[in-house]
């Protein structure tokens, strides 16, 4: 896949660490569950169900995956614990693998678009401007040059808070101060990228509950007044999600999806919690794709998601 | 995606028609429903099964009257044994102490800072007296968030940004809350992990510095089914007086309040309703068990009524929900002033059998033209007997209030629902059950 620096021996073992209780509990309780099994009987899949459910998967996921991997073990003759779990994971990928993906897949191409705009969204707390701090730190590494839009100019003092990941990151910061017009700011840190020659462009927005008619009509109104400046951005409308959130986050999903055309994923906190399971989900409803996961607190702690190493991940043993 | 539990037991029972108790065979399709909706409300894995074998226990041998159907029974068991478990009742923040002591503690983005602030707001009207301190270090700006908030609050915020550690500055707090004769204290600290074990080392050591009255669990109501292990870590940690479960004032089911609740076995004493200060309400375990089953909750709709129109109305208006009278008269006259109480997806979400159907719909503030040009283009008979509006009528009403046909039936057909729904409650109380936890119950 040519990513940057991906398969660096250290990021991998910062994956495996942040995945180890997903790990753990989906790889162990799978284990766990076929000791002394010569075949695939009920009680097995009662089990592979509440090891799937008790991760988030979602209901109907989880029995699609059950489906097939049920048909597939009457086709292809189940043997041992092995097999079944190259056939999990084969059905896992298969489920990640249909997304369709047209926005870059790392830090360096950005599609030809210059500045490339990305619009951060999502529901309040789960972690946004947090994001938006290692994304910058990420594209500056890869040598982009990146100004930050201070939008969320509601939540108190989140625009204080992107200003110090700005000049962590040394970057610049567009800010017009807290309760002001987010659109206006939003409009003002696309033409300064333009005249400052900028690579990527990133807007913060206020968390909103997906349930707020009125405020995501308002996201609608910020992407609009982002269209006067370049026609074609945001290029990337990213929709963060935390990985400790229920089967609500299919619903967030949702209605960010049809306020904003969201085409990107980013999955963050999934060093905490047992929670792999919520990607596969939401991937296999909304076929957007991941783009990027948040394993832990650090500056560098966001990784680009990649659905391979995820997948190996999960079934290390 | 989620559906109600009463449809989905109706369907459920569908083959029991006729039958007059509970049994074994038949309740075992209706069990595997009621789990599948819990799980969809997040509700974990191992604590649905466990209240499905208690509610089965309960259900077993129970009769069915004429009046109700198994479903309706069995929701009823159901809300009644969820409620219990949620915590019967409501329970009081301890404020025995001098200055008593709050800590908050919670997972990132839980929203601890915010309900920091609205606890002090919460606080400063009941005329306590109120200091905060801003004990996170870490996360970026978030001493100015809890400044700016003291100060639209205009409660004292003790904050000192020389200091990385969070046990001096709660230490140093108290010594500031004392000097300045604060009644209570609400120590902020720092969003963290349940399994990152050196911050979870240093929320105990600010335990075991300050020694808080209340230790309160902040806990976001979307936590999926992990909320369970983040909630027995924590509590093994610092053993917490107390929960607040926050961003209610969004479409979660919030089932994690059942698993905290079932796994820790600590009061929930608060839940956070939106983003402004007044946000923060008492929690109300009926009003949460509806809420997890998708019943909509009309006591709560009741007493948003209240605060909007005088008693008397609120009172008319139950009457005549209760009867069975509710007319499209009422209707309109109850969408005027529903449109002055705010959010109208949330309220409409309120009423039973309605939250569903509007689910998916774009509700603006003229989301009720069209409602209201259907009712106004009905002559005052057909308002009070919508029975009567037969095919030609519906296509009069169509033409006179520039919507069509299907749009007027769909309004005939939520207006059916809704008072299907309630002649079922109703029924329900004439038989003489009990009530507890059921819409309606005072």
């Amino acid at each position: 896949m040519g990513i940057f620096s991906f398969f660096s021996k250290e990021k991998k073992e910062k994956l495996d660490q942040g995945l180890e209780k997903t790990k753990s509990s989906l790889l162990g309780k799978i284990s766990k569950a076929l000791i002394g099994k010569s075949q695939v009987d009920d009680d097995f899949l009662d089990e592979l169900e509440e090891i799937l459910v008790t991760s988030d998967v979602g209901i109907e996921t989880t029995l699609k995956i059950i489906e097939r991997l049920q048909s597939r073990v009457s086709t292809d003759k189940y043997l041992g614990s092995g097999e079944l779990n190259t056939i999990l994971k084969d059905e896992i990928a298969k489920l990640l693998d249909e997304n369709k993906a047209d926005i870059p897949g790392d830090f360096e191409n950005l599609n030809g678009h210059f500045p490339y705009v990305v619009m951060v969204v999502g529901v309040n707390g789960v972690g946004k401007t947090t994001t938006i701090g290692k994304m910058a730190y990420q594209y500056k590494k890869a040598g982009k040059k990146v100004v930050l839009g201070a939008a969320d100019t509601f939540r108190a003092a989140a625009v204080d808070q992107l200003k110090i990941w700005g000049s962590r990151n040394d970057v610049h910061v567009v800010a017009h101060g807290m309760n002001t017009d987010p659109a206006s700011v939003a409009f003002d840190a696309i033409q300064y990228g333009v005249q400052n020659n900028a690579d990527v462009v990133i807007i913060d927005t206020a968390g909103r509950l997906h349930n707020k008619v009125g405020l995501m009509n308002e996201l609608g109104k910020i992407k609009r007044v982002m269209s006067k400046v370049k026609p074609d951005a945001p290029h990337e409308i990213l929709l963060v999600l935390d990985a400790s959130t229920g089967q609500n986050a299919f619903e967030q999903a949702r209605q960010f999806v049809a306020a904003t055309e969201v085409n990107a994923l980013a999955l963050t906190k999934l060093d905490g919690t047992a929670k792999g399971g919520v990607v596969l989900g939401i991937a296999d409803q909304f076929k957007i794709p991941v783009k990027y996961i948040g394993v832990g607190e650090g500056i560098e702690d966001l990784q680009l998601f990649n659905k391979a190493e995820f997948v190996d991940s999960l079934f290390k043993n | 995606m989620f559906e109600n539990l009463s449809s989905r037991l109706d369907r459920a029972f569908k083959v029991l028609k006729g039958q007059g108790k509970i049994s074994e065979i038949n309740v075992a399709e209706t069990v595997k429903e009621i789990r599948k909706a819990l799980i969809d409300a997040d509700v974990n894995f191992k604590i649905a099964k466990q209240f499905t074998d208690t509610v089965k226990e309960k259900a077993l041998g129970a009769n069915v009257l004429t009046s109700v159907t198994p479903g309706q029974l069995m929701v009823k068991i159901v809300s009644d044994e969820l409620t219990a478990l949620l915590g019967g009742t409501t329970e009081e923040i301890n404020l025995n102490g001098s200055p008593s002591i709050i800590l908050m503690a919670g997972l990132q983005g839980s929203g601890k800072t915010t309900h920091s602030a609205k606890l002090a707001n919460y606080l400063t009207k009941k005329g306590k007296t109120v200091m905060l301190a801003a004990c996170d270090v870490y996360r970026p700006a978030a001493i100015a968030q809890l400044k700016v908030l003291g100060e639209q609050l205009n409660v004292p915020v003790y904050a000192n940004e020389n200091s990385k550690n969070p046990v001096d500055i709660a230490k140093e707090a108290l010594k500031a809350a004392k000097d300045a004769g604060s009644k209570v204290l609400i120590i902020d600290t720092a969003g963290r992990l349940s399994i990152d074990e050196e911050m979870m080392k240093e929320i105990g050591d600010i335990k075991q510095a300050i020694q808080p009255q209340e230790i309160l669990f902040v806990v976001d109501a979307m936590t999926g089914q992990d909320a369970v292990n983040t909630a027995k870590a924590f509590n093994d940690v610092l053993d917490f007086t107390g929960v607040i479960l926050t961003k209610l004032d969004g479409d979660t089911r919030g089932g994690a309040a059942l698993s905290i609740k079932s796994v820790v076995n600590k009061p929930i004493k608060f839940m956070g309703m939106g983003e402004k200060m007044e946000a923060l309400d008492v929690f109300h375990p009926d009003r949460m068990a509806q809420r997890i089953l998708g019943m909509g909750d009309i006591v709560s709709l009741v007493e948003k009524a209240q605060s909007v129109f005088d008693e008397q109305e609120a009172e008319k208006l139950q009457k005549k929900l209760l009867k069975d009278q509710f007319t499209f008269e009422d209707f309109y006259t109850q969408i005027q002033q529903i449109k002055k109480m705010g959010n109208l997806k949330d309220l409409m979400g309120m009423i039973p059998g309605v939250g569903k159907s509007i689910k998916d719909l774009d509700i603006s503030d003229d989301a009720f033209k069209g409602i209201e040009a259907i009712i106004n283009s009905m002559t005052p008979t057909e308002r009070k007997n919508p029975d009567l509006i037969n095919g030609s009528r519906r296509k009069r009403i169509a033409t006179g209030s520039g919507t069509d046909i299907q749009q007027v039936n769909q309004l005939l057909k939520q207006f059916d629902e809704m008072r299907k729904m309630m002649k079922s409650i109703g029924k329900l109380q004439g038989a003489g059950r009990s009530l507890r936890g059921m819409p309606f119950a005072k």
